[in-house]
């Protein structure tokens, strides 16, 4: 009998030590997260990035994506809804964390689309279109295109402007920044600067309601 | 005749070899919350190594704690070939980090490398270390419980 008391205290202390250390080093990376994003204001936002939205919109979503990423695909729809729901109030901007294979050319992709102001339809044309692209956490920009099909873009103008040194460039500077701002996964959001202090789209909204609530103050 | 007072019976026996047995399931335990706490929690990714010893590890805490009750001293059978297993992926890994395998043997290319070196606390303890410390000294409680058991 005291054998089976003393198993079952044990467990349960183990058991309560990994919750209450997970609690607080949780509650540590968060304030961790929210000082680094506090103090590299100047990392979240470039010109360069590509918008949506009403520019002086008094809440601004940036989101570090990846277009190979299948959560961002899952991600985007429920963004923009987001957005509707509260017209002229949101401004998205979007940051390049092509953290999967093959992904940067895939971002490359885009970003001729963007020479070419097809941007956004391209990005939803490839959310779409994951599944047949980038199977297996692996991008295959060469399976791509077929899926741009729709769009009236002009591909010869498309294939010259993927090889743009800028997007390099572009794309290096995206990722310096979160690795600053230690965005390891993706997709990551920041709300007028806040990084969410878990991972969840409810998290986003209860962060976007509360930047909305601050701005009408 | 009086019975010698220092001569163990059979149920002292049995209490010892369950405190043993018990005290190798607090490590497995510890070991396995640990483990997790630094893959879900701290958000490390295990290579390819790590997950072999997390194989190893976890079922311990299952399978120790199925001998403690009631008390069945064969379950040294059943737990020693995961320990000894799990000793040696983590001593391989150990030799790994340290330099002494040599660049062509090793495994797991993609990924993250097993060779990368995440945590040092007090400038020498490693995971790897750890996973060590944790495997043989749960083989060493079961063959200690082995050997008493038999006499």
């Amino acid at each position: 009998m005291k054998q089976k008391t003393l198993f079952i205290v044990s467990a349960v202390v183990l058991l309560l030590a990994f919750v209450a250390a997970a609690v607080f080093y949780s509650g540590q990376k968060e304030e961790a997260a929210r000082q680094l994003a506090e103090t590299n204001r100047a990392a979240l936002m470039r010109i360069h990035s590509p918008t949506m939205g009403n520019p002086d919109a008094p809440v601004i979503i940036v989101e570090f994506f990846d277009p190979a990423c299948e959560t961002c695909g899952a991600f985007y729809p429920r963004v923009k809804k987001l957005m509707a729901a509260h017209p002229d109030k949101i401004r998205l901007v979007l940051r390049y964390a092509p953290f999967h294979d093959g992904s940067d050319k895939v971002v490359a992709v885009l970003e001729a689309a963007r020479k070419q102001g097809k941007f956004w339809p391209a990005l939803e044309a490839l959310f779409a279109s994951q599944r047949d692209w980038a199977a297996n956490h692996t991008a295959q920009v060469g399976k791509v295109w077929k899926h741009l099909d729709g769009l009236g873009l002009n591909m010869e103008q498309m294939a010259f402007d993927i090889t743009a040194p800028e997007i390099d460039k572009l794309i290096a500077q995206d990722l310096e920044d979160a690795r600053t701002l230690n965005v390891t996964m993706t997709p990551e959001y920041f709300v007028n600067g806040k990084p969410l202090p878990s991972f969840g789209f409810e998290q986003l909204t209860e962060l976007v309601d509360q930047a909305l609530a601050e701005s009408t103050r | 005749m009086n019975t010698p007072a220092h001569i163990e019976t059979p149920a002292d026996k049995a209490s010892i070899g369950w405190t043993l047995i018990f005290i190798a399931w607090l490590i497995a335990t510890a070991s396995t919350l640990g483990a997790l706490f630094l893959g879900e929690v701290m958000g490390y990714t295990p290579c390819l190594l790590c997950w072999y010893q997390r194989i190893a590890m976890l079922p311990l805490v299952l399978v120790l704690a199925a001998g403690l009750f009631p008390f069945d001293a064969r379950v040294v059978r059943y737990a020693l070939p995961l320990a000894l297993a799990g000793l040696g992926l983590a001593l391989f890994h150990l030799a790994l980090i340290a330099g002494w395998i040599p660049e062509s043997i090793k495994p797991c290319q993609q990924g993250v490398p097993c060779s990368d070196v995440v945590v040092v606390w007090f400038g020498f303890v490693t995971i790897p270390l750890l996973s060590v410390m944790a495997f043989a000294a749960i083989a060493a409680l079961l063959l200690i419980t082995h050997i008493k058991g038999s006499k």
